[in-house]
């Protein structure tokens, strides 16, 4: 066990560290939320004009959670762009050979894919308490929240470190991150679903990402709604990917 | 000694081979072949605008019942957006080739043969120009498909073309621009994500007038976007809105302009030898 948690924290460190001082790729996580709070909490602000659009804390709070939650998928996206790096730059074969127990690696990478959100999260939520979000949940109710953030990133990171072992280039870049690009503006992102009309309506209803979106805000705005479900699917992805990732490790083996 | 190879060459040095055209029809070919050859490039910046305006035309359809919407199809308004991204990643194309050539060293060897600076610029947006070119035709295509309706008729949708290209060459410009300044496509790729916040701090989702608050509302007014993006909306949803037009050609050639001058400037140095 304590071969496992020397080499998670290792990596965990490594990515952390990559991070913050290479400012090409802090710099640009931090921003691109940062712009998509301002460019749909103030561009798109009139939208909670339209008739039957309730939602008490106000737009700023609605698109907050969304870019919260999106915040937290990138931030596990972009640890898979590095393993990806790793692997081009020779790294991650030297870091396997070295590794006692290499299964610490897949959790070194998804705490360094927390330590990176960590960051970013944190900005958001104080530009969005800036602009002056309002916040009806209650303590518990925004761990809640928080929660479902570290639950995204956690998903997100499993899907993307695994992908990344499995395809071992940085040209899988796209690959790893359309699928939660597009899930994530699949879900009701500008108005809550009931107001969404034809295929996307449909679309939003069968979209995983949606309860997520819905117990998220629910939270913010002190009125709970689908916490069980959101919680209870984000494990289940989780489980799921933590099988795919150890499969992308043991590719990545095979290939030496 | 400072030779600048961009300006006549000097006594006893053989003279350029063919006409300033001949040599950027060369180098234009092969910003072509190159440019063709790079399927990822291609398809990539072509398709990522055409899923978001399948995504939020519909998910953002709410907004035709906001009181005094232009229109009421989401898509009418929408389908200037995917021209303006699809320019902005053909930038960054034009910007990542020209920025390879910088790095592999193979403008160093041009700038020993009598190849002119101009001829190299133009030439290099060639590869750029085809992209701009087919991808304003797959977006007007799909807009068309997808129940997009023109205002001002057939010769309308013609003009979107033209004013389409002219945008996606003036920000191919300015990617050439950025490679030239920086020198390695790192650099040129880092800069991509600020020109697209330009596009969501624009009336790229809403009118301006729609726009609820005053700070980004300013912004917008401010920002050229929204009037390359009026422009091409003002043939879909208005009709022949002289202003919008002479606006979004204005601040596209403008743009153009800048963008050649400054590069063309910047290429100087590059090809002048220390």
């Amino acid at each position: 066990m304590s071969r496992f948690l020397n080499v998670a924290r290792g990596v965990a460190w490594r990515s952390i560290h990559n991070t913050l001082v290479n400012p090409a790729i802090l710099v640009p996580s931090i921003i691109f939320p940062l712009f998509f709070l301002i460019a749909f909490a103030g561009g798109l602000s009139r939208i909670s004009d339209v008739p039957n659009f309730h939602y008490a804390p106000g737009y700023t709070a609605f698109q907050f959670v969304f870019v919260f939650l999106q915040s937290a998928a990138f931030g596990g996206v972009f640890t898979g762009f590095a393993v990806a790096r790793d692997f081009d730059s020779g790294f991650a074969r030297r870091l396997m050979l070295s590794a006692p127990r290499r299964s610490g690696i897949i959790a070194g990478y998804t705490l360094g894919a927390l330590g990176r959100w960590a960051l970013t999260g944190t900005v958001v939520t104080i530009a969005a308490l800036i602009a002056g979000m309002n916040v009806f949940g209650s303590g518990v109710q925004l761990l809640g929240l928080l929660g479902l953030g570290i639950a995204v990133n956690l998903v997100a990171a499993l899907w993307a470190v695994g992908l990344a072992m499995f395809l071992r280039t940085e040209q899988a870049g796209a690959v790893i991150q359309m699928p939660v690009f597009v899930l994530l503006f699949l879900a009701p992102v500008y108005v809550p679903v009931s107001l969404l009309t034809g295929w996307i309506h449909d679309v939003a209803n069968l979209n995983p990402v949606t309860p997520v979106l819905e117990a998220g805000r629910g939270l913010l705005a002190g009125s709970p709604v689908k916490v069980a479900i959101a919680f209870i699917g984000l494990i289940a992805a989780a489980t799921v990917l933590s099988a795919f990732a150890r499969r992308g490790l043991a590719s990545a083996e095979r290939a030496g | 000694m400072a030779v600048d190879l961009a300006a006549d060459p000097p006594a006893g040095l053989s003279q350029p081979s063919g006409s300033v055209v001949d040599q950027t029809l060369a180098i234009a070919r092969r910003a072509v072949v190159r440019t063709t050859r790079q399927r990822g490039l291609i398809v990539f910046p072509m398709v990522f605008p055409l899923i978001l305006f399948a995504i939020n035309g519909s998910a953002l359809s709410a907004a035709t019942r906001i009181p005094g919407f232009p229109t009421h199809n989401y898509r009418d308004f929408l389908i200037a957006m995917p021209f303006i991204q699809g320019a902005m990643f053909v930038s960054i194309t034009a910007g990542v080739d020209l920025a390879r050539d910088i790095e592999s060293g193979f403008l160093n060897r041009l700038s020993m043969t009598p190849v002119r600076g101009e001829a190299l610029l133009i030439g290099q947006l060639g590869g750029a120009f085809v992209l701009g070119v087919v991808q304003a035709i797959v977006y007007l295509l799909v807009g068309v498909a997808t129940g997009v309706t023109f205002a001002s008729g057939v010769g309308g949708a013609l003009v979107l073309l033209v004013l389409s290209i002219l945008i996606s060459f003036a920000f191919a410009s300015l990617g050439v621009l950025l490679a030239l300044r920086f020198g390695t496509g790192e650099a040129v790729q880092g800069i991509f994500p600020l020109l697209f916040v330009t596009i969501f701090l624009s009336s790229s989702s809403l009118p301006r007038n729609l726009i609820k608050a005053p700070w980004f509302r300013d912004v917008a007014t401010y920002n050229p976007v929204s009037y390359l993006l009026e422009a091409l909306r003002s043939l879909v949803i208005t009709g022949w809105d002289a202003q919008a037009l002479a606006l979004g050609f204005g601040f596209a050639l403008a743009l153009l302009v800048i963008a050649l001058g400054l590069a063309q400037r910047a290429m100087k140095s590059r090809l002048t030898r220390t």
